[in-house]
């Protein structure tokens, strides 16, 4: 039996090659998410059997709990999930971009982008427009910014390194762009804002978890396309020039979905901090560096994060509903540190 | 390296011409605002005091002390970039790019949260230990692992310790949001409605700081050549960063309990003054202190009408400065001095 499993069409135009190893972990997670799922919708401020759940999702139940499985718990802890996978692959992206275990959306100013538009839609058109645009702005902030930095860091093609330098100068801008903004908001939009920015699904609905779906669905698994030439760039540009990547294009590419992955999070999630640092963090001492399995791991990790933050945020201070912003880098970021102390020699 | 100012003739009158700039700019932060106020009134007001006449009053109260207020923070965030700079050979370092900021933020918000710290000496020894540990943290973290301290390594890293502290930041704010208002605009960086006693239990050891700094000048060039020159010297390398470092972290957590999160001034000016005077740090530092006051009181007289009759947070002003100054670095590559 060999070590591997490979995914191959005829053409050989799409071609996966697995370690078993990344199988029995991938099982493991979905397990995990599935039994975790099931206790995150049995607590909360009223405590529903496991069973009762069972039931009532198999459609046999009582009925009772259907709005709060339905209409409270469910479709939070989906976006909770999405908006954890999203940010976990447009970190890893990233991570294999720049070829530094330090890169994530929130730190080369793409949430930073997000945020601003948010905030300053917040800010200015709360009162009018409906607060479902939101997610709309988010988005458009992320793409100017991420174009913006873009070409910013242009001279004659790309290099990780103006890149990085560029985002970070931009997210130092972003972030006093906002704090201006919340200085001028008035009482009500301020303390709104600052909930946002730190990054809440609170009051998810079905709406929402539609309208981020598509965007889920066909970025990650655009990710796991592009993973073959994630790997050679990983090797440096001169390597991976010479294995036949066209590395601008290709560096164009994935700087694009890490940014739609990343805008999308923040659009309906808020600007969750640091599960984009984590989550790939932690895939690679799972399953190695190879991209492949490292996408679909680092999604289903980013997702558990999120996910867990929000019960602890929902559940640990009742009747309080924390933002599970805070608890993402309340817990995020002493484990981030521990993380690159125990990486330091890669 | 061409320079302005090549020799030490003209390197004095430069440094007058400093002194020049910066009494220009105090003068002018203290005449315009929302209550403009004649040059000879301003005089005045310092020679006769008048206690019934509102243009003294605005004087004494607000726009003296802010013009200070902004001319000390100015000068100890630009001398603290001009070390960082040196102290890790890295032209995009500043004390709020390296997270120190963000650190004394975070220190003094927790401090605030938990423990209902409210006298500005408390702010000011907790700013002090915030700066502290995230120094501390973003020398360690941009040292682990091969290639240590490379640019890029230790600006991720600084950039990583500000996320962490700014997310820290906003989880405490979100929790406790009694305390949002107040906190918010300290945090934008701000040297309005601050009185001159705020300044009082600082200004001691921004001074020293300043003298320190001064006196490092020397050494700070022999270390800059290398860290083997240095020591094979006869220097004690260990001994000058550590002054270094201890240094950037008294001025900049000074200047963030007074002023609350100002950037960039740090990492612009440095740019500028090795552009007059070169690479002699001899030189570069008190150059750094002139032009990084007038720099922000400055800064802080245009943030006055750019939004009348609001006040634009100077954090934001030097933000609004600094960033396309930053990418223009970032661009020309961070391996050149």
């Amino acid at each position: 039996m060999s070590k591997y499993i490979l995914f191959r069409n005829r053409s050989d135009s799409v071609s996966f090659q697995y370690e078993k190893k990344t199988m029995t972990v991938l099982t493991v997670l979905v397990i995990l998410s599935l039994l975790l799922f099931l206790a995150g919708l049995s607590t909360g401020s009223e405590m529903i059997h496991p069973i009762t759940i069972i039931k009532h999702l198999l459609g046999i139940g009582s009925g009772e709990y259907t709005f709060i499985i339905e209409i409270l718990r469910l479709p939070r802890m989906i976006i909770a999930f999405m908006a954890g996978a999203a940010l976990g692959v447009s970190g890893l992206i990233l991570q294999g971009i720049i070829r530094n275990p330090l890169g994530s959306p929130d730190i080369i100013g793409i949430t930073g982008g997000a945020s601003f538009a948010a905030v300053v839609f917040i800010t200015y058109f709360a009162g009018e427009v409906s607060i479902h645009w939101i997610p709309l702005a988010a988005i458009t902030g992320a793409g100017i910014i991420a174009v913006l930095i873009y070409f910013l860091a242009w001279k004659k093609g790309v290099s990780p390194i103006r890149l990085v330098l560029v985002g970070i100068g931009m997210q130092a801008a972003m972030s006093s762009m906002i704090t201006m903004m919340l200085v001028f908001g008035n009482d009500y939009s301020t303390p709104q804002a600052y909930v946002w920015l730190t990054g809440s699904v609170y009051g998810a609905h079905w709406e929402h978890v539609y309208s981020m779906l598509p965007w889920v669905l066909i970025l990650i698994p655009l990710a796991l396309f592009f993973s073959k030439t994630a790997n050679a760039q990983e090797l440096g540009d001169q390597v991976a020039l010479g294995l036949g990547v066209r590395v601008q294009f290709h560096r164009f590419s994935l700087l694009f979905l890490s940014v739609a992955l990343a805008g999308s999070a923040v659009a309906f999630a808020g600007g969750m901090g640091f599960v984009g640092l984590i989550a790939p963090h932690i895939a690679r001492r799972l399953v190695g560096r190879s991209f492949g399995s490292l996408v679909l791991v680092s999604a289903l990790i980013g997702g558990l994060i999120v996910f867990l933050a929000d019960v602890v945020a929902r559940t640990f201070f009742l009747p309080l509903d924390l933002p599970a912003g805070v608890f993402v880098s309340g817990i995020g970021a002493p484990f981030f540190i521990y993380l690159l102390y125990r990486n330091r020699h890669l | 390296m061409t320079h302005l100012f090549p020799h030490t003739s003209s390197k004095w009158l430069g440094l007058a011409l400093g002194f020049i700039l910066v009494f220009l700019s105090f003068i002018s932060s203290i005449v315009f605002g929302q209550t403009p106020i004649s040059f000879g009134t301003a005089l005045d007001a310092l020679l006769h005091f008048d206690k019934d006449s509102t243009e003294h009053i605005i004087i004494a109260t607000t726009r003296i002390s802010r013009a200070v207020i902004a001319a000390v923070i100015g000068a100890s965030l630009a001398i603290a970039g001009a070390l960082l700079q040196a102290l890790t050979r890295n032209p995009l370092a500043s004390s709020d790019i390296f997270g120190i900021n963000a650190g004394a933020v975070f220190f003094v918000v927790a401090a605030i949260s938990f423990f209902s710290v409210s006298s500005l000496t408390h702010y000011m020894w907790i700013a002090f230990l915030g700066g502290g540990v995230a120094t501390v943290m973003v020398y360690f973290l941009g040292t682990l692992g091969r290639d240590s301290l490379s640019p890029i390594k230790i600006v991720l890293a600084g950039a990583a310790i500000t996320a962490l502290f700014v997310a820290l930041t906003q989880g405490l704010l979100v929790i406790n949001q009694q305390n949002l208002e107040g906190v918010l605009f300290w945090l934008a960086g701000s040297v309005a409605g601050r009185t001159l006693d705020m300044l009082e239990p600082i200004l001691p050891f921004m001074l020293v700081g300043w003298v320190i700094a001064l006196l490092l000048g020397y050494p700070i060039n022999i270390l800059t050549s290398g860290e083997d020159v240095a020591k094979g010297l006869g220097q004690r390398t260990i001994l000058v960063k550590t002054l270094m470092a201890v240094v950037v972290v008294f001025l900049a957590g000074g200047s963030v309990a007074v002023g609350g999160a100002i950037g960039f001034i740090g990492l612009i000016i440095p740019h500028i003054v090795r552009g007059l005077v070169g690479m002699d740090y001899r030189w570069i530092i008190p150059y750094c202190a002139l032009f990084g006051a007038s720099l922000l009181l400055l800064a802080d007289v245009v943030a006055r009408f750019i939004i009348m009759p609001q006040e634009m947070p100077i954090g934001v002003m030097t933000a609004i400065i600094g960033t396309p100054f930053f990418i223009y670095i970032a661009r020309r590559g961070v391996n050149k001095g």
